[in-house]
């Protein structure tokens, strides 16, 4: 085995199409590999998905390591745990994130489990490192943080994995910032050997169903979310007329979807999706710290709240102390006005 | 054809429930402070395999780790009609990763013996990683079915299952034996039943017998009351390390490969801002300026 420090990305692909999260990855590993003068490779499952390489490496994999066999064309569990275990086994890699989608939080574990290596799951940010630890007064250098919340979000932790390999983390979608690729990249495809056992079939995928989303909250570079501060659904047609007028999608905090306001793919927070506008308008949430780690990194916050002390203000950019029946209305005549 | 389940169960702090309160000021955690629940998925769970056991016969043994408060999640879950309850309790599984709790978790599931499935919630609500269930499906070397929302058929060895995503649905037909991971949208938990609540009220662990002695004053002793409840299928299982065969180095703290390097109490930092007047002025200025920095437009 060799003594590298490598850093791994699972690349998730789906009929062909690679999950965003793959390339996010690839785009935070390289910033890891660069700090522990290692290698980002990728490793790429699926059938016919040669072609699929080369955006790897575009998104920064110096190697891609290919296992294109007809079993492998749907995900399952087994066969794609059979695979990938063999390669962690053959290359020892320092560190492996996989993207916290359903394949991956399916994925994940059971390859920590198969290789027995420490797994962190959903983190929203990664870090290089050293630990001490104090019962064994050793210092570790270099480490993979692995930081999530925890506790129903309710703190932060920083998890480490101070002896196995690979250091392996599972990382929320949309945290990571991704980089253009860059098509000057120059980076190798090595076509790995499939050998799947009988025990490895004993799952078939009889049908499946995918729908295409139809909130692109992740992307958007507009963001205007309402919460229970909103009395009623119709007075959400405010937040809605506001996201319209302003050509942005629609958010909501988790109370807004519970009162039926809107459904649930809007919502923003630890629980909905991460986002990261231009701008993201906040009309009656008052700023739970399950919903600020859904937002907080967004470019510039307006923050809407009848109570001078809602925690919103806090990360807001503009205050607007206000009763929000009285300020959207204001905001659309305004920009109406511009718009003019 | 009847079908032998064992569903793994997980009392849990309910952190839906963290007020103020419950943050020390050192940035920490009082558990304590919480109230101990059942694991709500871990409930859909339950309810899955007592199905499978209403329709098709068979047995619903439930195993829990944890400390020996636990023994009131297995007590649920005989209200709730599992057949049999088993605690796992040691100190030597004190400070468990995921790792370390899937092992334990395998052994004692090899100890109970055959099963044709292994029922667990999708994920625990005090650290939502989704891991136990397949890391203990791999260490029993069975397929595993996660994000499973209802089983279609069950019949000829073979269950068909349909597991549930945000943005779509899979159908999947599996060998058994095979573990399930349950979605909260599966079923409704049934309750308690208030016959159960009765037939049941008794059971308990062994280090529970001091305080239902003082209650029970007929018992007279702690050997009388082992003997009634034990002839009543009133005793609840408990196991320790003793009773599995397992390598102790690969238990607790010091089997888990993750450490907590620390925990951080999420402060709020003041970002620097502007308060715009809720006025037609004060609008008018914030648009004018967010139209100005290309913020808008
Ligand atoms: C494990 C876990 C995960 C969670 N995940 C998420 C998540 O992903 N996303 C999420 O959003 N939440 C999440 N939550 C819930 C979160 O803790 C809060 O309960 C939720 O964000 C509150 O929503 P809110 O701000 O809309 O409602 P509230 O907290 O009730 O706030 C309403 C606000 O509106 C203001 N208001 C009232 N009337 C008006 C008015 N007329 N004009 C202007 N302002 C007004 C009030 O002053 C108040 O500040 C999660 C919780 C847990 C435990």
């Amino acid at each position: 085995m060799t003594n590298n420090r490598n850093v791994w990305v699972f690349i998730e692909q789906d009929e062909g199409r690679i999950n965003d999260v793959s390339l996010e990855l690839l785009s935070k590993a390289a910033e890891l590999a660069q700090t522990l003068a290692g290698q980002v490779w990728a490793v790429l499952c699926g059938s016919e998905v040669a072609d699929l390489a080369e955006t790897a490496i575009q998104h920064g994999a110096a190697r891609v390591l290919l296992a294109d066999h007809p079993e492998l064309a749907l995900y399952r569990t087994l066969p794609y745990t059979r695979v990938i275990a063999d390669l962690i086994r053959a290359h020892n890699p320092y560190a492996f994130l996989i993207g916290a989608t359903p394949v991956g939080r399916d994925l994940a574990p059971r390859l920590a489990s198969a290789v027995k290596c420490g797994l962190t799951a959903d983190c929203t940010d990664l870090q290089i490192g050293d630990y001490t630890s104090k019962k064994e007064s050793v210092t570790y250098k270099d480490l993979l943080y692995q930081i999530r919340p925890a506790f129903g979000g309710n703190v932060i932790a920083t998890i480490v994995n101070p002896k196995t390999r690979p250091q392996m983390a599972t990382v929320r979608e949309g945290v990571m910032r991704r980089r253009e690729p860059d098509a000057g990249r120059k980076g190798e495809v090595e076509p790995v050997s499939v050998s799947l056992h009988p025990e490895d079939l004993a799952l078939q995928v009889l049908s499946r169903e995918v729908r295409e989303p139809t909130v692109h909250l992740k992307d958007a570079p507009v963001i205007v979310a309402g919460g229970a501060g909103v009395d009623s659904a119709e007075e959400f047609q405010l937040v809605r007329d506001l996201a319209n007028a302003l050509g942005g999608e629609l958010g909501a905090s988790r109370a807004a979807v519970d009162a039926g306001y809107i459904s649930r793919e809007h919502q923003v927070g630890q629980t909905g999706t991460t986002v990261r506008p231009r701008l993201y308008i906040a009309a009656g949430i008052s700023g739970a710290i399950q919903h600020r780690a859904g937002m907080d990194q967004s470019n510039k916050i307006i923050a809407i709240n009848t109570d001078p002390n809602a925690p919103i203000f806090q990360v807001a950019h503009y205050k607007i102390v206000g009763d929000l029946g009285e300020v959207l209305p204001l905001l659309i005549k305004a920009l109406r006005e511009k718009a003019k | 054809m009847s079908y032998n389940s064992i569903v793994l169960v997980k009392q849990v702090p309910d952190t839906r429930a963290v007020t103020g309160e419950v943050m020390t000021a050192e940035g920490t955690m009082n558990r304590a402070a919480l109230p101990a629940i059942f694991n709500p998925e871990d409930l859909n769970a339950l309810e899955m395999a007592l199905q499978v056991r209403d329709q098709h016969g068979g047995t619903v043994t439930v195993l829990s780790m944890g400390p020996l408060q636990a023994a009131e999640v297995l007590r649920e879950s005989l209200y709730r009609g599992a057949d049999r309850v088993i605690l796992l309790s040691d100190r030597k599984f004190a400070g468990a990763d995921t790792q370390a709790t899937s092992y334990s978790l395998a052994k004692a599931i090899q100890k109970i013996g055959a099963f044709d499935m292994v029922f667990c919630g999708r994920q625990a609500i005090d650290g939502d990683t989704a891991q136990v269930g397949p890391q203990t499906a791999e260490k029993l070397g069975v397929p595993q079915i996660t994000y499973a929302e209802s089983i279609v058929s069950l019949a000829d060895g073979e269950v068909v299952v349909q597991r549930a995503f945000d943005l779509g649905t899979e159908l999947v037909k599996c060998k058994l034996p095979c573990l399930l991971t349950v979605t909260g949208s599966a079923n409704q938990p049934r309750p308690p039943s208030a016959r159960k609540r009765i037939e049941y009220k008794l059971a308990a662990i062994p280090t529970e017998y001091p305080k239902l002695l003082e209650k029970h004053t007929e018992f007279g002793s702690a050997e009388a009351l082992d003997q009634y409840l034990a002839e009543h299928h009133l005793k609840i299982e408990q196991w320790t390390t003793a009773n599995l065969d397992v390598d102790e180095s690969q238990l607790g703290l010091a089997g888990s490969p993750t450490q907590v390097y620390k925990v951080n109490y999420v402060v709020l930092e003041s970002t620097e801002s502007k308060d715009i007047a809720p006025t037609p002025e004060g609008i008018r200025a914030l648009i004018e300026e967010l139209i100005k920095e290309y913020i808008v437009g």
